[in-house]
């Protein structure tokens, strides 16, 4: 135990016998610092950077065009009808924002709870979250059939004496939606501040300099603004906190409020945030080893982050798993017809494919988990993470398009099929959040630089 | 670099007058008086026409032609990308001036009704055109005339359409350029001279069929003026067949009317009587339903019903016999044999017990059975069911024969073969054309073009540019009859004068104007024609007041044809050659349910109104037995070629269940070229094997040449039972959708429709339950008395100005119709039963929709209505994902037409026309509703029942819609939710609907119940 920190710091992070540290061997203050302030002010754009960059634009680009066409036309270049009203947009509203609870569990439940080894992916992890976040809030604005009109649906003191219907789920979603944004923004960027302040210092060129001396808002790491900082910090993960379970919760109204059958289920709020969770983990792993891996963060980003989110997502794949057991049982249980025939159509109708892969992809192939060698195999860790992504993708195209194309009257049955706009703009937003993430890693640090620092013992003294 | 074309002046200003040139000109126009307007007219300058072409656009050629339906949506799409700059436009001053004398009886805003008849073929469909300021808006049928009752059907409904549609020809042509009326009556003049001197025998009118008796007169006047002249009317879905039976039974031409609300036992030989276009379908409709009222308890009457194709009509029947077509006379005659009306021939051993059982009921009820045969049996069938008709008393009681509606009964297919024939060895110089389209729909095997190429001089009247009009000379462009005088007889006689409700959009002429050129002035107003014939005839004294009266009623009283005493030979009658071959593939003609034989392929409504069973739209689908399909190892969406006698055709297949086996049925009138941008090219042209020995019905080879062709079928799914669904899924049959039961079984408990059924209370709610002190506004459909025929699905998008939206956007699931019908089926794929549901908005109290709009768009009234607010609609679709009714619609793209003119004359003003974007759906007419209780309020009064009826219900022809107030427990409507009958869909949802169906009924014979699925 001698490895092991000292006891008035992190107990909870008494690493069992033979797991790989939080930090790799041989690192100081200094050598910190340099390794990811380096990353962003002296190593050379590459060409690896490059390319994803113009994968991510050219995708970002199509979007552009998508949208375009969309504001012109109107939502009928999908492939929505009716009765299904909902297709694409709100399927990856709900995948996007599920991605993005990752970064706030990370950055402030694991905060709260005092989880250090959180300190090394909460940078990128909340970047993530704020990247997720946008292009999720790009979907209900553009789903909407005269999307100029969107600021209706915020309650703002109309000259018509009008309000938002405040007994609509989709205006709770507003409202969630915003405050987690601005949350999630808030708190990514006081978590900056003192790093902006460092980058300032380390910067050669004046210009540079000058921005991130901008952005550190005249941080001089006085024991003052230590003092509010970490106040401010607790703070905002203490609000950020409940958001985790709030935002999943509420966009997980917008089905269960409704009487279509699949969707009308009280499973529904536990049932997103485990499944937001999940698929969070699993982009955090999809990011985290390739940026490790072509950043050389090895001794930051360990072995450790990577089975502890490997971990989480097998924990939260089980909470999955176990909604959606109870969701087929309850479909029986409760003896509604409509309920009982939304299941077997899952399982037998028109989509079953899909759900048969959802299932493949979400409780089957995670399972490997359990096993520690595939946890500490990064290659395998990607894999999956990709898995699960997908898988969780497909669980809200059932939930959506499933529920909704075959609902109460047998007439009224319909099929969605996807146009290629639906897919421009869905894989726009991928791109969209891929540029984003590059251009992030090369002009913000992507590790959070003082609090890496706190992991260090020397850190400890200054504690005391 | 290239210096400046020195004659640009030259181009600014048009080119110089030739004088040579005008002189030239005028030196040509010898005969008739030439009228020009300019001298560049004179010189035919093509500045002149670029000139006249922006001035008056009107007469300009609307629209490229060639440009497809794509093409058109291609641009719809474009302008409506323009749509969004014309806001950053600075819009024309355009001042609103009022009357300056008020014209009498108008006030703007209150519409005027005109009562008028629609000619269709030889009968009058009366109808009550609403009109706004001039603009007719609506047809709708006239309660008062006696053959219509005040339903109306599809074609009446979507003929207002027809009038505006921009396609219609508009200008007067010669070869294709444009001309004058008075450059005709030159023309004419001269031709008509040189008949004159051998008195006509050079001239033949070819027409539609005439039931005017105005036009009658005209066609004895063109006789007596050229007596060698013939005049042949021809329609490709003519009734020689009707009039063969009839001269084989009686030896004369009659007309065959029905009394169903005396018949106690229907019996129908392929007779579609319930569907649009059946002549006296308003009248059969009414009396059906009237017939089929399950508290008649058992007076009710029962219906047999042996087809060849499933049709609507024999979806409503107790028990349906699907058989080939040329197998109906078999059964005829054993159905003639065993009620003692000769025949002879015995059913096939798997009838003979369906024979034994209809028999021994049409026999106990002798003087109160009816026989209705279809216009598509040969003649020998017609003869039978008129030997059957006398031979069980029927005659003068559920049958009534009359002398003939049309007024010149003719062969038609004869007289067309003559005519064809009489080209062929150059005895016609000049041939009118008027009203028909020959080129597109003579029998294949008469080469009507190319015979018709060999006429000298050939003119055509038509309303349209078709595909005949390519091949004439002369081209006139007619009037719909909303636009002109004219008169027509109802089926049952009864004479109507048409009045026009608007000046001729175009300019056109109409028939009698056309027809009278060749006997008196071509200058004479179709008014003077139809009054001058008028005066004299009508009854009763004073003839302006009578003609007043007349035009005011929509009828002429008391000119119903009186019955006739004639007596049918029975026996004997011989056996029709019908190609019947028992392994030969039989391929049968029906006319399309929609668009007719053709003549409404551009009417945009009747393309996109999913048709009667199928539910299919914009197609005619080739319909085949499952079974047999399976044999052939076909699929839905396979093409077939169709070989009858050498003549090849394509069509999809669309397996339809209750469809006898061995057979196809194909719809004529789609693969039109030239019908418009609406109507062309979408289809398949079964005229191309269709000739005049085997126009009903004949033997072809088929085989499959494709595959995956794709058809717009509104509705998900019709089975209602789960033979579709995979073995050992969740019944549909648990949601008790459909409620049925068979007479006896409802005699014996009246409350079937709610044993059973989970039906939550009015306290099931967290919330207050609201209370309607005023109006509470509720509907209830019949479904025992609902035929199926869609008319309401038309009259709801006329009155609701709801957009056309395409084959493509139908195949993606978004059709905008309010109404839809829901065909359901219940049992195999052979015969199964077929229920029809008509499903507007519920209009719930506990309405799903109004709880997850986000800016409360869609809000309940304290009349409970649930309105949609379009201009507060964001369009999030929420409310149509959770309505379980699904009838939400919503505007994907812009469907709506803002650009057209005519369209925008032909709206409905008191409806919000919607753009992109906007969710809609039923209002129940929420217009038609703040109408009537502004006329109360004013009137200080409460609304009167029956004062606010809905679109759909004034057009319902079996009166199946019932609206009202049901705060009034004397409404009608109250009165028939109190009945036990009444139910409401997905009652388990505790939705409350407003809108309440009344459970089917049905009336089995007791002998075939055990066999036949129910």
């Amino acid at each position: 135990m001698q490895q092991g920190p000292e006891e008035n710091t992190v107990l909870m992070d008494v690493p069992w016998p033979d797991e790989p540290p939080v930090l790799g061997p041989g690192q100081t203050f200094g050598s910190m610092t340099d390794t990811i302030a380096d990353a962003v002010l002296t190593r050379p754009i590459g060409l690896g950077w490059l390319v994803g960059l113009a994968i991510g634009m050219g995708l970002v680009a199509i979007l552009m065009a998508a949208v375009t066409y969309l504001f012109l036309i109107g939502v009928g270049i999908w492939g929505i009808n009716v009765p299904v009203g909902w297709g694409f947009a709100i399927i990856n509203f709900v995948w996007w924002i599920g991605i993005g609870h990752a970064g706030t569990l990370i950055s402030a439940i694991l905060l709260l709870l005092k989880q250090s080894w959180r300190n090394s992916i909460n940078r990128f992890a909340e970047a993530m979250t704020l990247f997720a976040v946008a292009c999720a809030g790009m979907f209900p604005l553009l789903h909407m059939g005269r999307p100029w009109l969107a600021y209706w649906m915020f309650p703002y003191p109309s000259s018509m004496g009008v309000w938002p219907q405040f007994r609509s789920p989709l205006v709770w979603d507003v409202f969630a939606v915003s405050t987690y944004a601005t949350i999630s923004a808030v708190f990514w960027y006081v978590g900056l501040v003192p790093d902006f302040a460092t980058m300032r210092e380390k910067a050669s060129h004046p210009l540079t300099k000058k921005v991130y001396g901008m952005l550190g808002l005249g941080w001089r790491g006085s024991a003052r603004h230590w003092k509010r900082y970490e106040a401010l910090y607790i703070l905002l993960a203490g609000i950020a906190t409940p958001l985790v379970l709030s935002v999943h919760t509420v966009v997980s109204f917008d089905f269960a409020i409704s009487i279509v059958p699949g969707w009308h289920t009280t499973i529904f709020p536990p049932y997103f945030v485990a499944g937001a969770i999940y698929s969070g983990f699993a982009m955090v792993l999809v990011l985290a080893i390739p940026i490790r891996h072509f950043y050389h963060l090895e001794s930051m980003i360990t072995m450790r982050h990577l089975q502890n989110a490997a971990k989480i997502m097998l924990a939260t794949g089980l909470i999955v798993a176990y909604g959606y057991f109870f969701e087929a049982f309850m479909a029986f249980y409760s003896g509604s017809t409509y309920e009982r025939f939304m299941m077997q159509n899952r399982w037998f109708g028109p989509y079953a494919v899909f759900y048969w892969t959802l299932i493949l992809f979400n409780l089957v192939i995670p399972q490997v988990l359990w096993v520690p060698k595939i946890r500490a195999n990064t290659r395998w860790l990607f894999l999956i993470s990709l898995v699960i992504l997908v898988g969780m993708w497909l669980e809200r195209f059932i939930i959506i398009v499933t529920s909704l194309s075959r609902d109460f009257l047998p007439s009224s049955w319909g099929h969605y099929v996807a146009t290629r706009w639906d897919y421009a703009v869905f894989f726009g937003t991928i791109g969209f959040f891929t540029a984003a993430i590059f251009i992030f890693i090369r002009i913000m640090p992507a590790i959070s630089i003082f609090e890496m620092r706190t992991l260090l013992p020397e850190a400890e003294v200054k504690a005391k | 670099m290239k210096k400046e074309s020195p004659n640009k002046s030259e181009a600014v200003c048009p080119s110089k007058l030739e004088l040579v040139q005008i002189q030239d000109k005028l030196a040509r126009a010898k005969s008739g008086p030439q009228y020009w307007r300019c001298l560049e007219e004179l010189a035919q300058t093509d500045g002149f026409y670029e000139m006249l072409h922006r001035e008056f656009p009107r007469q300009a050629s609307v629209w490229p032609e060639g440009a497809s339906r794509r093409d058109f949506m291609k641009l719809m799409s474009a302008s409506l990308a323009l749509a969004g700059l014309t806001a950053c436009v600075k819009q024309p001053l355009e001042p609103i001036v009022p009357y300056v004398r008020q014209p009498e009886e108008i006030v703007l805003g209150k519409p005027l009704f005109f009562a008028s008849a629609m000619p269709f073929g030889a009968y009058a469909t009366p109808v009550l055109v609403e009109s706004h300021e001039g603009r007719p808006t609506k047809v709708d049928g006239n309660p008062e005339h006696p053959a219509g009752l005040g339903g109306s059907d599809v074609f009446a409904q979507a003929s207002i359409l027809d009038m505006y549609d921009p396609d219609r020809s508009q200008i007067i042509t010669y070869l294709g350029e444009m001309n004058t009326w008075s450059g005709f009556s030159t023309t004419l003049k001269g031709a008509l001279n040189s008949q004159k001197a051998v008195k006509g025998s050079g001239l033949r009118i070819l027409s539609h069929t005439v039931g005017s008796p105005t036009m009658a007169s005209l066609m004895d006047q063109v006789q007596a003026a050229y007596p060698q002249s013939k005049w042949v009317q021809y329609e490709p879905l003519n009734r020689d067949n009707v009039r063969a039976g009839a001269k084989l039974a009686f030896g004369q031409y009659v007309e065959t009317r029905y009394n169903l609300e005396k018949a106690d036992i229907i019996l129908t030989l392929d007779g579609d009587f319930l569907s649009s276009g059946f002549p006296g379908f308003l009248y059969y409709a009414r009396s059906f339903a009237a017939r089929r009222n399950p508290d008649l308890k058992e007076k009710m009457a029962r219906f047999y019903a042996i087809e060849s194709t499933p049709t609507n009509t024999a979806g409503k029947a107790d028990h349906r016999l699907p058989v080939r077509a040329s197998e109906v006379e078999q059964l005829a005659r054993a159905i003639a044999a065993g009620v003692g009306a000769g025949g002879g021939a015995a059913a096939k051993p798997e009838h003979q017990k369906f024979v034994a059982a209809l028999v021994k009921d049409l026999q106990a009820h002798r003087g109160a059975a009816v026989v209705i045969p279809g216009d598509n049996q040969p003649p020998a069938v017609h003869a039978l069911a008129h030997a059957m008709n006398q031979a069980l008393g029927a005659t003068g009681n559920t049958v009534i024969y009359t002398d003939p509606v049309e007024a010149k009964p003719q062969e038609q297919t004869a007289a067309l073969k003559e005519l064809v024939g009489e080209i062929n060895s150059g005895k016609v110089d000049l041939l009118l054309i008027m009203g028909a389209n020959p080129v597109y729909d003579a029998p294949a095997d008469f080469d009507f073009l190319a015979a018709m190429d060999k006429v000298p001089l050939r003119v055509q009247h038509s309303l349209y540019r078709d595909e005949t009009s390519e091949h004439v000379h002369w081209h006139i462009n007619g009037t719909h009859y909303l636009e002109e005088w004219g008169d027509a007889r109802a089926f049952d006689g009864t004479y109507s004068i048409v009045q026009p409700l608007i000046a001729p959009l175009y300019n056109g002429k109409s028939e009698y104007e056309f027809i009278v050129s060749l006997i008196g002035s071509p200058e004479t107003a179709g008014y003077d024609i139809v009054r001058k014939y008028w005066q004299g005839k009508m009854p009763g004294g004073d003839f302006d007041a009578q003609w007043r009266k007349a035009l005011n009623d929509g009828f002429v009283a008391n000119t119903a044809l009186a019955a006739k005493s004639v007596s049918a030979k029975g026996a004997n009658i011989p056996a029709s050659n019908n190609g019947g071959n028992g392994e030969a593939m039989e391929v049968i003609f029906r006319r399309d349910p929609m668009i007719y034989d053709g003549s409404r392929a551009n009417n945009g409504w009747l393309q996109e109104t999913p048709k009667p069973i199928t539910n299919l739209c914009w197609d005619n689908a080739v319909l085949i037995s499952p079974n047999t399909a399976n044999k052939q190892g076909l699929a839905t969406g396979d093409i077939i070629e169709i070989e009858v006698n050498g003549r090849k055709q394509k069509g999809p297949i669309w397996p339809q269940p209750g469809h006898p086996d061995n057979s196809i049925t194909v719809f004529l009138g789609y693969g039109r070229t030239k019908a418009g941008r609406v109507g062309n090219d979408v289809g398949f042209d079964f005229y191309q094997i269709r000739t005049s020995d085997a126009a009903w019905m004949t033997t072809a080879k088929i085989s499959k040449v494709g595959s995956g062709y794709g058809f717009a079928h509104p509705q998900g799914f019709q089975y209602i039972d789960h033979s579709d669904l995979p073995k050992g899924t969740e019944p549909l049959s648990n949601r008790h959708i459909i409620r049925k039961a068979t007479l006896q079984d409802f005699i014996k408990n009246p409350n079937f429709a709610h044993e059973g059924i989970e039906s939550p209370g009015p306290e099931m709610t967290l919330y207050t339950n609201y209370q309607y002190t005023e109006l509470k506004w509720g509907m209830t459909i019949d479904m025992n008395s609902c035929i199926g025929c869609k008319t309401c699905i038309v009259a709801c998008q006329a009155e609701n100005n709801i957009p056309v939206v395409g084959k493509e956007q139908t195949m993606r699931g978004r059709q905008m119709q309010w109404l839809r019908v829901d065909v359901y089926y219940e049992g195999g794929t052979e015969n199964p039963s077929v229920y029809y549901q008509p499903v507007p908005c519920q209009q719930c109290e506990n309405a799903p929709c109004e709880v997850v709009c986000p800016v409360g768009a869609t809000v309940h009234s304290t009349e409970g209505l649930n309105d949609m607010v379009y201009n507060r609609c964001v369009g999030t679709r929420y409310c149509s994902n959770n309505c379980p009714y699904k009838v939400r619609r919503f505007n994907f793209l812009l469907f709506q037409d803002f650009e057209t003119p005519q369209f925008k004359m032909m709206r409905n003003p008191e409806v919000s026309v919607r753009s992109r974007g906007v969710m809609e759906k039923c209002t129940y007419c929420v217009q038609r509703i703040t109408a009537g209780r502004i006329t109360a309020e004013k009137e200080n009064r409460k609304v009167r029942d029956g004062e606010v009826i809905t679109a759909c219900q004034q057009a319902c022809p079996a009166g199946a819609i019932v609206f009202g107030d049901l705060n009034d427990p004397n409404s009608r409507v109250a009165k028939l939710k109190a009945q036990q009958r009444n139910y409401n869909l997905l009652e388990d949802l505790n939705t409350r609907p407003r809108t309440s169906y009344m459970a089917v009924v049905q009336n089995p014979n007791p002998d075939l119940e055990q066999s036949e699925p129910s």
